[in-house]
């Protein structure tokens, strides 16, 4: 693998953090502070995506920046799978900053610099983590974007935000401190090093336990993964305003936790380390509970965020499982689940705000008849849940059927079960939101307002682009297959 | 003039002492220039020493050319270079920083306030340099004095009682630390920190140097607050004068753990002392205790100055613990961590200093939406209470990371876990003070309980400290930062070549 010394990981890391004095100063004029906002996005996806043709080349790009401890810089390196997952956030970021402008004007919240400002902090920090070129470079990236979304997700500052926060940094800042951080001592105290690299670094270091001791503290220390049963931080965090809950919750922080268990089944273990000692069938395992108790919990929310959310906790342990299965399809489907699950959650979310906006109601029960008064926002919603179901023509077909084809080939066939049953559940759980919408009669509630049509221009673009983007990834996904190949060496 | 730097480091603020009580006499205007000057001076030593010290070794500096073991050396190598820094930038930093606050409380007591605080800043660097044991001694009990009377000039009705009770300890420590130097000097028949340390080997079995050993540590423990030696730290830390407490609580502990080591490597010697001694485990429990005692005590106070005080006798437990630890990872992390605490400490007190200058008192509910009016003030704190939660790329957790990894090496497991645990309870402690800044209401001593015409309470105007204060606040809180980065290089230039190779 050939590696070019380059700046420009540093640079898309940073520019949003750089951009946050602006915001600040520009905080009593919000129209130039969004722009500012838009600004960054764009030279942010755009250096993002000037790395993509040396990468797609089989290039790294990487860069060293402090020499902090012997043998562990704090250092950036961006190969295929960082890339791939630095597209998908920057990218979602500019859309969501326009979804943000309609959401939060529409709702007239307060503290909107505060709120502008630990969002580009909070990317900052996602970039960072996925071009994390090793263990202490990842954490430290970890640990800001846990800090930089608190704010965020507490930003009702009641008393329902302040318990959702508590719950929040306990379970997120209480593993990486109690689980994560002794578990990268310990990693370095045997190997002398906590490089990513593609046969891993801890073969041969340590005994079977205490190796199999490390991936259980790792496979759960990285909550923000959502692994059951250190999920319920997830649902308690959609208190948050919907955009925090789309783009964090649906697509940054949550696959950063994913994102950097892929990094430790690959760059720290190495496949070959985990399928000699069957951690692959353990993740593989966890994972599979999650996502059917996940799918199930869904069904029984009302409250159309929380079911999103447990929605989420499932879909994101598709990703673990299918890297988990250890071959080359399935990790392919699971990587590039991280993408399309992106696209598809993000619309769903955006869908669930925008009926938020315009109607004021949070509860499925009450959105009944609504699709008709919003068509683009359902039709856009029904898109969104056929690709997270997995259900051509959308994007995330093609990552459950490598999952799918990846359990064939390793021979996991319990698994594959799994799959194809919470395929099943997610369809219960979503398509009935869309047929009630658009079939069911409106449903009679005192005291319920009438609905003046669609959500403001700025909520609507948003979805209609992401709804779009879903089925064009459909059309549109050998680069990403191409990225996740030349990651993992494949 | 290179050559007088020593002398010059201790002279600077000695000689502006003096200076300071006799224009409080004759023109106060003068007193605040002259003590800046005095401070400016020792850090431009300081600095200018560890340079030195850096690029040609050690510097040694006899008074009036008597040569040890006669006369007075002052020795500087890279572990007290690199802490005299610390004093005199942290005393230096500080006297802008708290100047609004000294010239509204102290009134026409500014000028004893002023050359009280460079006495403690002369002893304080007159400790860390000096090669002579009974000198230290002196200059301990400088620096004590010092601080009890700065101690007990606080405002408060409690401050002449929590300074008494600091003077108790602290002599029984001295006392202790006195009997040690005695029993040296009996077997040695020196004074001389080389000259003992050349001589102890061939004594080292003897009952004697182990009493002289314990003495010694005993009396420094006590003088640093170790657990359960603390009682005294937290009223005199609480009551005392903001101005004071700002370098006293970050400097007056972390110097006297210098002693510690320094009593360990260059007296003692760490062969006799982790070797031939077989204290380390019992002091390692010792200090795993201290850490969570600390914690734990820190988690029932409801003012935050208590609270701040809990949480350096949790520290004090992680130094001690680290050296202790005897090996180069934990020694490493020991050093590293007096830097860090000192500063993330400093940060803290300043930050707390800015806050009591704004209200009446810092009980918690006080601090009720402290971030709407405070803005700057607790950005600073929060980046010096993440820094002590350990969250890089501050400095807390590099220092941490030592620690960390000298108890997975030395397999003490127990000090392992109280670091961790005192993490998380270092995390429960601050964001308890964010979620009571951040989420409740202001509080009625701002303006909000005068009345409506202020409109609605969530959106208030910011009233923040004076300039100055802030200024300093950010320059440090941002230097948690920068250190925390520099750690790498900090380590390999300064800390690394004093620990003993050979360590495992």
């Amino acid at each position: 693998m050939e590696q070019i010394e380059s700046i420009r990981p540093l640079l898309a890391v940073l520019v949003s953090a750089a951009v946050i004095p602006v915001l600040i100063s520009s905080g009593g004029r919000p129209n130039i502070r969004e722009a500012w906002t838009f600004v960054a996005g764009l030279i942010k996806f755009g250096i993002v995506v000037s790395m993509l043709p040396a990468v797609l080349n089989g290039q790294e790009l990487v860069l060293s920046l402090f020499q902090v401890f012997p043998g562990v810089p704090i250092a950036l390196r961006v190969d295929g799978i960082g890339l791939l997952f630095a597209l998908v956030a920057s990218f979602l970021w500019m859309i969501t900053s326009a979804y943000s402008i309609g959401y939060m004007r529409g709702l007239k919240e307060h503290a909107q610099t505060r709120y502008y400002a630990y969002f580009a902090l909070a990317l900052s920090a996602t970039i960072g983590a996925a071009f994390s070129a090793n263990l202490l470079t990842l954490y430290l990236f970890y640990e800001i974007l846990s800090l930089s979304t608190y704010p965020l997700v507490t930003h009702h500052q009641d008393a329902e935000a302040r318990a959702s926060g508590r719950k929040y940094l306990a379970y997120i800042l209480g593993t990486s401190i109690g689980l994560i951080l002794p578990a990268m001592l310990i990693c370095y105290h045997l190997a002398g090093t906590l490089e990513f690299s593609q046969s891993g670094f801890l073969a041969g270091q340590a005994g079977q336990p205490v190796l199999i001791g490390l991936f259980l503290l790792l496979l759960f220390g990285f909550a923000k993964a959502a692994l059951m049963p250190l999920h319920s931080w997830l649902p308690a965090a959609m208190v948050a305003p919907t955009p925090v809950s789309a783009l964090l919750h649906a697509v940054a922080v949550v696959k950063v936790g994913v994102f950097s268990i892929v990094r430790v089944m690959t760059g720290v273990f190495g496949i070959d380390l985990l399928s000699g000692m069957h951690l692959g069938t353990l993740a593989g395992v966890i994972a599979a509970v999650t996502i059917v108790l996940g799918s199930l919990i869904a069904m029984s929310q009302d409250e159309l965020k929380r079911r999103l959310a447990f929605s989420t906790i499932s879909q994101l342990s598709y990703i673990v499982l299918g890297v988990a299965l250890l071959s080359p399809k399935g990790m392919i489907g699971g990587i590039v689940h991280i993408a399309m699950h992106a696209f598809g959650k993000i619309t769903l979310f955006f869908c669930a705000g925008a009926i938020m906006v315009a109607s004021g109601r949070k509860y499925i029960s009450q959105m009944h008849g609504l699709g008709r008064q919003m068509p683009i926002t359902f039709a856009a919603f029904f898109i969104g849940s056929l690709s997270v179901i997995g259900f051509p023509p959308t994007g995330g077909f093609f990552s459950k059927w490598y999952m799918v084809l990846g359990c064939v080939e390793s021979e996991h066939l319990l698994l594959l079960l799994v799959l194809l049953l919470s395929s099943f559940l997610n369809a219960v759980y979503f398509l009935p939101i869309v047929f009630q919408g658009f079939f069911a009669a409106p449903s009679e509630q005192p005291g319920a307002t009438t609905v003046q049509g669609e959500a403001p221009i700025w909520c609507l673009v948003p979805l209609i682009v992401t709804a779009a983007l879903s089925v064009g990834l459909f059309f549109y996904h050998e680069f990403l297959v191409d990225l996740v190949r030349i990651g993992l060496g494949l | 003039m290179m050559t007088q730097l020593p002398a010059i480091l201790v002279a600077g603020p000695f000689l502006a002492a003096f200076a300071v009580s006799i224009f409080s006499w004759l023109d106060s205007r003068y007193c605040y220039p002259i003590t800046l000057l005095g401070l400016l001076t020792s850090l431009g030593a300081s600095l200018g020493l560890l340079l030195q010290v850096t690029h040609t070794g050690p510097v040694h500096y006899t008074f009036a050319g008597w040569e040890p073991p006669f006369g007075i050396e002052l020795r500087i190598d890279l572990l007290n270079g690199l802490v005299l820094v610390l004093v005199s930038g942290v005393a230096f930093l500080n006297l802008p920083a708290s100047w609004s606050m000294i010239r509204r409380d102290m009134h026409e007591k500014r000028g004893t306030f002023l050359a009280l605080y460079l006495l403690l800043v002369t002893g304080l660097l007159g400790v860390t340099a000096t090669a002579d044991l009974f000198n230290l001694y002196v200059l301990i009990e400088i620096t004590s004095l010092a601080s009890y009377a700065l101690l007990a000039m606080g405002n408060s009705g409690r401050s002449p009682l929590a300074s008494l009770n600091y003077v108790y300890l602290g002599v029984i420590g001295a006392s202790f630390y006195l009997l040690g130097v005695g029993y040296l000097y009996i077997l040695t028949g020196s004074l001389n920190m080389g000259d003992v340390a050349a001589l102890l080997p061939s004594i080292a079995s003897s009952q004697a140097v182990l009493v002289a050993f314990v003495f010694l540590i005993v009396g420094v423990l006590i003088k640093m607050a170790f657990f359960p030696l603390h009682i005294w730290l937290p009223n005199a830390y609480t009551f005392a004068p903001l101005a004071a407490s700002r370098v006293i609580a970050p400097l007056m502990t972390k110097v006297m753990i210098y002693v510690m080591i320094r009593l360990m490597i260059s007296v003692f010697g760490l062969e006799y002392v982790f070797e031939t001694l077989d204290l380390s485990q019992a002091m390692v429990w010792l200090s795993s205790l201290a850490i969570l005692a600390g914690a734990v005590m820190a988690l029932a106070q409801n003012e935050l100055k208590r609270m701040l005080s809990y949480i350096i006798v949790a520290e004090i437990g992680y130094m001690v613990g680290g050296f202790w630890l005897g090996n180069q990872a934990g020694i490493t992390g020991a050093i590293l961590h007096l830097i860090n605490d000192a500063l993330m400490t400093f940060c803290l007190f300043l930050a707390a200093g800015n806050l009591a200058y704004k209200l009446k008192d810092l009980h918690f509910e006080s601090l009720q939406g402290i971030f709407r009016t405070m803005p700057l003030t607790m950005s600073g704190f929060t980046l010096a209470g993440v820094s002590i939660i350990g969250v890089p790329p501050t400095c807390g957790f590099f220092s941490k990371w030592y620690l960390l990894l000298g108890s997975i090496e030395a397999e003490a497991y127990g000090f392992l876990i109280a670091l961790i645990v005192s993490s998380l309870i270092s995390a429960v402690l601050f964001f308890r003070i964010f979620e009571i800044g951040y989420f409740e209401p202001l509080h009625h001593g701002h303006g909000h309980g005068h009345g409506h015409e202020h409109g609605h309470g969530t959106e208030s105007a910011i009233a923040e400290a004076p300039p100055t204060m802030v200024i300093v606040l950010a320059v440090v809180a941002l230097g948690l930062i920068a250190v925390g980065l520099a750690s790498g290089s900090i380590v390999n230039e300064w800390i690394l070549p004093i620990v003993p190779r050979g360590l495992m």
